[in-house]
């Protein structure tokens, strides 16, 4: 951990106007706290990536392959052929500046080589010195530069200082995604073994016990089996959720953040209390995976091909189990890579034949828009019960909670999944109080600690980054009173505690099923004293 | 210091057609060939890099959503902003292309002590650009006077509509005034708002400072400095009948318009102002996000190592036994 400053002192060191002279003279400086630590071997090594030592971003000697600068290079002409994206976003910016002030990393740090546009030119200046005619000629006069050890550097340095958000995307008028930049930047510096080790060890992690902490399959049954018991306690309800099931009807598969960490254990208890009771009532089979364990891919912050390498579980267990389809649960890069990627990768290598296009088996619903995907989001899912009136929900019991909602990047940005989740929150909750325009929907802003930047280590970093959020939630907090924030991703639930305490001390954090969990209404259930936390429900505190 | 670099050099392109073109009399080189070359050189260029960009797949589909996704029959679609058909993505590309509407989002930020960020809404941007890509475009259509005969209607009301305020003879075209506004809102922009004046590069500034210098020759040419207009269209008229043909009594600030007009030309496949047609090709944009619908193809996926679910049971066979959890496979006997 570094030395974090406190919140008035951060705030006040934030100065938007740039240094003097020219950006490619500003000398790089790797600060405390904004920085990951380098990845540990072991990780790199259990995956096959390149290059595993160990190494130290602040020596000098990062100890490269002695041919770095021809796998850089060589790397970039491979993508360059592979990926229209890059090809064109390395063509037509006209720096325009659109983008400048739409990244919170910028916003909050004020370091002008966070600018998107900016980032962006770390690699296309590299482009133009070493591709193209005109800068390999004129070199700076053209705006190119060569690939020098220090020019490596600064972007390992500021490609992790993006969280690959993709909020400047949508205000540039080409459409010139920055995080897509960042991605092929990430693959170019893995190429030679810079990482970092909050990516690279749950990778290794995921890939060989399914979830991030490199839990095993025991353990991760005993943490439900222990979730189950609290629910139990509360509602005198004991869940039995199925593992490894063959022939169940759905495959679920959530982060295993919610699995391990608060608050999303709360948010795991939702589902249980959800599967539970479609179980009881409608005789819903829903079986949870040990294997496929984890549906956020660490592997999509490193390179596609590690993403493809994690992805392709989820449709390998399906095929295995026999499950008609895979319900997922609250995450937000999970749902970038199941959306964008996954049917693509995957495609029907990996999914075979007997998967059916999702149907709710209670209502009906046949979900055409994940035909070809066979995977449906749980938001959506749970808003079709409400919608057909399959839930009993007792909003009351959230009283207590005067909720804001945060758009998760991905699946806000990703995809558009804006109004399922406002729609089951309407239905589980009275107090329900959206932040300003700007902040919300499509132009959301991260949390700070996506695309595997929540670390400890960086925590200035993420309280930077995560400034205009906070913002938008202390706007809403001194002006309706809100008390919590709810979101649909596990980072979001493990970076939020800390940067809400950070910026707006009195807001905790809570996932969208948490509240579905508190609000659904067993018939003969035991009335309940206390919300899935334990404390007490309104009305309740005295007794 | 990069605008100084970029002024220079546009002042150095007009010095070199003045001695070109006016003190050696060169006219056959500043009227024929050169225009011919840039003019081959625009064309060719710029279909190479389009096809040079469609050379490259598109190996996933990544639009950019601003809006509701197409999921459950009643939660309201933004069929425009989320596209889940190519009929929505052209209406999406054409408010793009034709709207600026992504530029039309632009907000601004400010940050007061406490600390407090507010976001409002910022258009100048939007409208600068707007005003410079319309008046350009129509000052190019009024052009098209000097290449057609008989002019056709079109071109002729466009005349008529931009030279609406007769202020005297000849006609003063309004698009005229705005475009020199415009290019000078968008120069001024780059020169004094801080962080634009930071990531700006020689080869921002030098077309817009070319495109200034051409509307500035452009207009001492109509309204200051006469030339004969009908010597001009003899020329031009020539070009376009591919038999060029030099007439007498064209003055040099024509082929100081004529040259400047070349080098964009030249350069304009060669720089950021292929934006034009990159604005087309923007996966980001281009595409519709149906991807959970309909299978996308990427022509080079290929195999990657995977972890199996035997791999897997092989290591926590015994543990997940212990736990209750179910296997495959029981102490070597296939359990199916
Ligand atoms: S908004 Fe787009 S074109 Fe403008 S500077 Fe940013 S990336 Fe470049
Ligand atoms: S993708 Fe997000 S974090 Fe990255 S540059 Fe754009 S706005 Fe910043």
């Amino acid at each position: 951990m570094s030395n974090l400053p406190k919140a008035d002192e951060l705030a006040s060191k934030i100065d938007y106007m740039p240094p003097k002279g020219d950006w490619m003279d500003l000398p790089l400086e790797i600060k405390e706290g904004r920085y990951c630590y380098a990845s540990n071997p072991k990780s790199v090594e259990y995956v096959g990536l390149p290059n595993p030592r160990s190494w130290n971003p602040l020596d000098d000697d990062w100890k490269l392959p002695e041919n770095w600068q021809e796998i850089i290079l060589n790397g970039m002409r491979e993508r360059l052929d592979r990926f229209r994206t890059f090809k064109v976003f390395m063509d037509v910016c006209v720096r325009c500046g659109a983008c400048a002030d739409k990244c919170h990393f910028f916003i909050g740090s004020g370091d002008p080589r966070n600018m998107p546009v900016l980032r962006a030119e770390l690699l296309r200046s590299v482009y133009r010195g070493e591709f193209t005619k005109a800068g390999k000629i004129l070199g700076r006069f053209a705006g190119g530069r060569k690939l020098t050890l220090s020019v490596l550097k600064e972007w390992w340095y500021y490609f992790f200082q993006c969280s690959e958000c993709r909020r400047c995307s949508v205000f540039c008028p080409y459409g010139i995604d920055t995080a897509e930049i960042t991605i092929m930047g990430r693959e170019l510096l893995n190429l030679v073994g810079l990482n970092i080790d909050w990516i690279a060890t749950p990778v290794a992690n995921c890939y060989r016990t399914g979830n991030h902490l490199g839990i095993q399959p025991h353990a991760f049954k005993d943490m439900i089996d222990f979730f189950c018991e609290d629910i139990e306690e509360i509602t005198g309800i004991l869940p039995e959720p199925s593992f490894n099931e063959k022939g169940a009807d759905i495959l679920f598969i959530t982060p295993s953040g919610d699995v391990f960490a608060d608050p999303g254990t709360y948010t795991c208890m939702g589902y249980l209390i959800l599967f539970e009771y479609l179980k009881r009532e409608y005789g819903l089979k829903v079986t949870w995976s040990t294997y496929a364990s984890e549906g956020g891919n660490f592997g999509f912050f490193t390179s596609h091909e590690t993403m493809k390498r994690l992805n392709s579980k989820m449709y390998m267990e399906a095929e295995r189990l026999g499950a008609k389809w895979i319900l997922g649960g609250e995450c937000g890069h999970m749902w970038r890579v199941i959306n964008q990627y996954m049917d693509t990768m995957n495609g029907p290598e990996y999914q075979k034949s007997h998967m059916e296009t999702p149907v709710n088996p209670i209502t009906g619903t046949v979900f055409e828009h994940a035909a070809s995907t066979k995977m449906v989001h749980i938001c959506e899912f749970t808003a079709d019960l409400i919608k057909h009136g399959k839930l009993n929900l007792d909003k009351s019991r959230n009283d207590n909670i005067k909720l804001t909602y945060h758009d998760s990047c991905n699946p806000a940005r990703g995809m558009g999944l804006l109004d399922e989740p406002r729609y089951v929150i309407k239905n589980t909750c009275n107090h329900f109080y959206e932040m300003p325009e700007n902040t919300i929907r499509e132009q959301t802003f991260c949390c700070g600690g996506g695309s595997g930047l929540n670390a400890g280590e960086d925590d200035e970093l993420r309280m930077m980054g995560g400034l205009p959020r906070a913002n938008a939630v202390k706007y809403v907090h001194e002006k309706h009173g809100v008390n919590t924030l709810g979101c649909i991703c596990a980072i979001d639930r493990a970076v939020f505690p800390d940067l809400l305490d950070y910026w707006v001390p009195g807001v905790g954090v809570t996932g969208i099923h948490e509240l579905v969990g508190n609000a659904l209404v067993f018939p003969n259930e035991q009335e309940r004293e206390t919300d899935l936390r334990g404390e007490p429900l309104p009305g309740k505190e005295d007794e | 210091m990069k605008a100084l670099y970029s002024l220079f050099l546009v002042f150095a392109l007009v010095v070199v057609s003045v001695l070109g073109a006016g003190a050696m009399e060169w006219h056959s080189l500043f009227g024929t060939v050169i225009p011919y070359a840039a003019f081959l050189l625009f064309v060719i260029g710029f279909c190479m890099r389009v096809v040079n960009w469609a050379k490259s797949p598109v190996p996933f589909r990544i639009p950019t959503t601003c809006g509701q996704q197409k999921s459950l029959p009643w939660i309201k679609h933004s069929k425009i902003e989320n596209p889940f058909t190519t009929s929505g993505v052209v209406v999406r590309m054409l408010l793009e292309v034709l709207c600026f509407r992504s530029l039309f989002r632009n907000t601004k930020i400010d940050l007061r002590s406490g600390p407090r960020l507010t976001f409002s809404s910022s258009k100048w941007l939007w409208l600068g650009a707007l005003a410079f890509h319309y008046s350009f475009l129509i000052i190019v259509i009024r052009h098209m006077r000097f290449f057609t005969e008989p002019v056709p209607g079109f071109i002729s009301v466009f005349d008529a509509v931009d030279g609406v305020l007769q202020l005297g003879a000849p006609t003063i075209y309004l698009t005229d005034g705005i475009f020199l506004l415009a290019i000078a809102y968008l120069f001024i922009r780059r020169l004094v708002v801080p962080h634009m004046r930071y990531i700006s590069l020689v080869a921002d500034f030098f077309p817009l400072l070319l495109i200034l210098a051409i509307g500035i020759t452009g207009i001492a040419m109509r309204y200051f400095v006469k030339t004969d207009v009908v010597a001009i269209k003899e020329l031009t008229m020539n070009l376009v009948q591919l038999h060029p043909v030099i007439p007498e009594g064209i003055g040099v600030i024509f082929y100081v318009h004529l040259f400047l007009v070349c080098t964009l030309l030249v350069y304009f496949p060669l720089s950021k102002l292929m934006h034009m047609g990159g604005v087309f090709m923007s996966p980001t944009r281009n595409m519709a996000s149906n991807n959970r619908a309909v299978r996308h193809i990427n022509p080079w996926n290929y195999p990657v190592p995977v972890h199996t679910y035997a791999e897997y049971e092989d290591e926590f066979r015994e543990r997940m036994i212990e736990s209750g959890l179910p296997v495959d496979k029981q102490e070597g006997v296939e359990n199916v």
